[in-house]
């Protein structure tokens, strides 16, 4: 029982930094149909920010810590914006396919520019937060794990007051279910994209810190199995949809902890992948999404 | 209020509108009627900014839009409630009203707005928070205008309201427009297939035809002209 708590504690924890990448993935998909493949590498930008700001403030400190998160989510929700205005943008219009290989084209480049001015050789992490380990009855969760949780519940509740209860929230709704009706009420489509790309690209930092903390190194190439993850994870709870993203992160995160504890600690990355194909297989919509049908 | 000089669309390289020319007075209900395919609704979004003119301009209000962004050109007072209603089935009817006053300001006025939208049509009020698709077709028609005229139209263009609504609610519907034109002074130009309707509540209208305009005169003159009865009016 301790055991399975314990798998548990992790595999939430692990769930919850899916979870906010994954959110990333279905709120693009949302707005423009597509997959955004850089968004693993956003995510490993905001691991970096995270840690050049932790370079020039106090370890061990809460208010260190917000800000390093604070920082890396500004940062790469900037770059989050300017990806899609530089390289998404032109293409609007273009067929899906033309924009999935530009996706994974500034991918590539992101990584190898990285590699360029970062290195390719892992650096050991800033210890952002306060660090302390709690024994409750036997299970043993990290302050690290604390943080985790709970940074995701606040950034979760933010998000869902932004998106079902501010104008641009309900605009970014409005774009995804119809972008014709979208314009023709004055949204500027364009102002709503990018701020779907911002606020993508903010979690995915997060995430990209979050992970950090808890996976103490980071490199160039970090974002790209915790990117595809959560990528099974949004398409899992029903791509477009922003709760089954949540709902598809941590369920993931659960799976892949209790497989990693199993004796098929072996195949703890393929996991991911065979729930991709078991979801494309008996629930292509996934958990929560469901193919919408207008009204005629 | 609104002047359309050579208009023309292509979809790729099929040619949707040839050259159009046509202008609407400022406070008439003007109509614009023609056969599946001949270029009604492109015209429409040609207006609006959701298809590219390849020629032509259209100024409204004095100013060249031709070619502007959509927002834009709500902005200016150009509304168009689209083919086919296009509420946002998922947001609550609330919400799609508050999508239409996307670009307003004032609280004041939009909240004016709101009232004005309920007095026209008093049954979007009651469905206030039920999600628009689990509306009927003629109630999300309503929406659709509704959620319009929440954008302050100066011109509302609309493109066949009476599309697969039932036809009891086709007269209530017709008369509302009406009545928006007559009590609360928008212009209006109303797409539509069924002609005989159009014809009754407009003061001039235009035919369209394999996108150009065939005919074009007072609303009461077409409705007695034998060649616009025998193609259109059935006989
Ligand atoms: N998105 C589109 N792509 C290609 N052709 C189109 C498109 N929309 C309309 N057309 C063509 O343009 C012509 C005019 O269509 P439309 O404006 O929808 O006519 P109407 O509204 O009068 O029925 C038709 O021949 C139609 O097939
Ligand atoms: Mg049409």
């Amino acid at each position: 029982m301790t055991e399975f708590l314990q798998q548990l504690v992790n595999g939430v924890s692990l769930g919850a930094i899916f979870a906010l990448i994954a959110l990333g993935y279905t709120m693009v998909y949302g707005v423009l149909r597509f997959i955004n493949f850089a968004h693993s590498e956003v995510f490993m930008v905001g691991a970096f920010t995270g840690y050049f700001i932790g370079q020039h403030v106090p370890a061990h400190s809460m208010s260190g810590g917000l800000l390093a998160l604070a920082g890396a989510m500004a940062a790469s929700a900037v770059l989050g914006i300017v990806i899609e205005r530089l390289a998404y943008r032109p293409l609007r219009g273009a067929p899906t396919l033309n924009v999935l290989i530009t996706a994974i084209g500034v991918s590539l480049l992101l990584q190898n520019l990285a590699q360029y001015f970062w290195g390719a050789t892992p650096r050991p992490y800033p210890e952002l937060f306060p660090a302390a380990n709690y024994n409750l009855g036997g299970i043993v969760v990290s302050s690290n794990q604390v943080t985790v949780v709970v940074v995701t519940l606040a950034l979760l509740l933010a998000l869902r007051f932004i998106v079902l209860r501010t104008k641009i929230g309900t605009a970014m709704r409005a774009l995804s279910l119809n972008p014709k009706a979208a314009a023709l009420v004055g949204i500027n489509i364009d102002v709503v994209i990018s701020f779907t790309f911002g606020l993508g690209s903010a979690l995915a930092a997060a995430g990209g810190v979050l992970y950090a903390l808890n996976y103490p190194s980071i490199d160039p190439i970090m974002g790209t199995l915790p990117g595809l993850k959560a990528f099974v994870a949004a398409v899992l709870g029903g791509i477009g949809n922003i709760p089954g993203a949540a709902l598809g992160g941590l369920l993931l995160g659960v799976i892949e902890t209790f497989v990693n504890g199993s004796e098929w600690s072996t195949y703890k990355d393929a996991i991911a992948f065979a729930v991709l194909i078991l979801i494309l297989l008996f629930r292509p919509a996934g958990l929560l999404g469901r193919f919408t049908v207008e009204k005629v | 209020m609104l002047e359309v000089t050579d208009l023309s669309v292509s979809y790729g390289a099929i040619s949707a509108l040839g050259g159009i020319s046509f202008s609407i007075e400022a406070g008439s209900i003007v109509t614009l009627i023609g056969a599946n395919g001949a270029g009604k609704t492109t015209t429409l979004r040609a207006l609006s900014g959701l298809v590219r003119a390849k020629g032509g301009r259209v100024t409204f209000a004095g100013a060249d839009i031709t070619n502007l962004a959509p927002h834009r050109i709500v902005a200016r007072g150009l509304c168009h409630v689209p083919e086919g209603r296009m509420i946002f089935s998922n947001l609550t009817v609330d919400e799609n009203l508050a999508m239409g006053a996307y670009l307003q300001k004032d609280q004041a006025r939009i909240a004016t707005n709101r009232d004005y939208v309920f007095g026209i049509f008093p049954r979007l009020q009651e469905r206030l928070l039920q999600p628009a698709g689990t509306l009927s077709g003629g109630e999300q028609q309503m929406l659709a205008i509704g959620r319009a005229l929440m954008g302050n139209p100066k011109l509302l263009m609309l493109d066949e309201p009476s599309l697969g609504i039932a036809p009891k609610l086709i007269r209530t519907i017709f008369e509302k427009i009406v009545e928006i034109n007559r009590r609360h002074g928008v212009t209006i130009l109303l797409v539509e297939q069924n002609a005989n309707l159009a014809l009754e509540i407009s003061h001039r209208a235009f035919v369209l035809e394999t996108g150009r305009i065939v005919m074009a005169g007072e609303s009461r003159t077409l409705r007695a002209n034998p060649e616009l009865k025998a193609a259109y009016l059935g006989g």
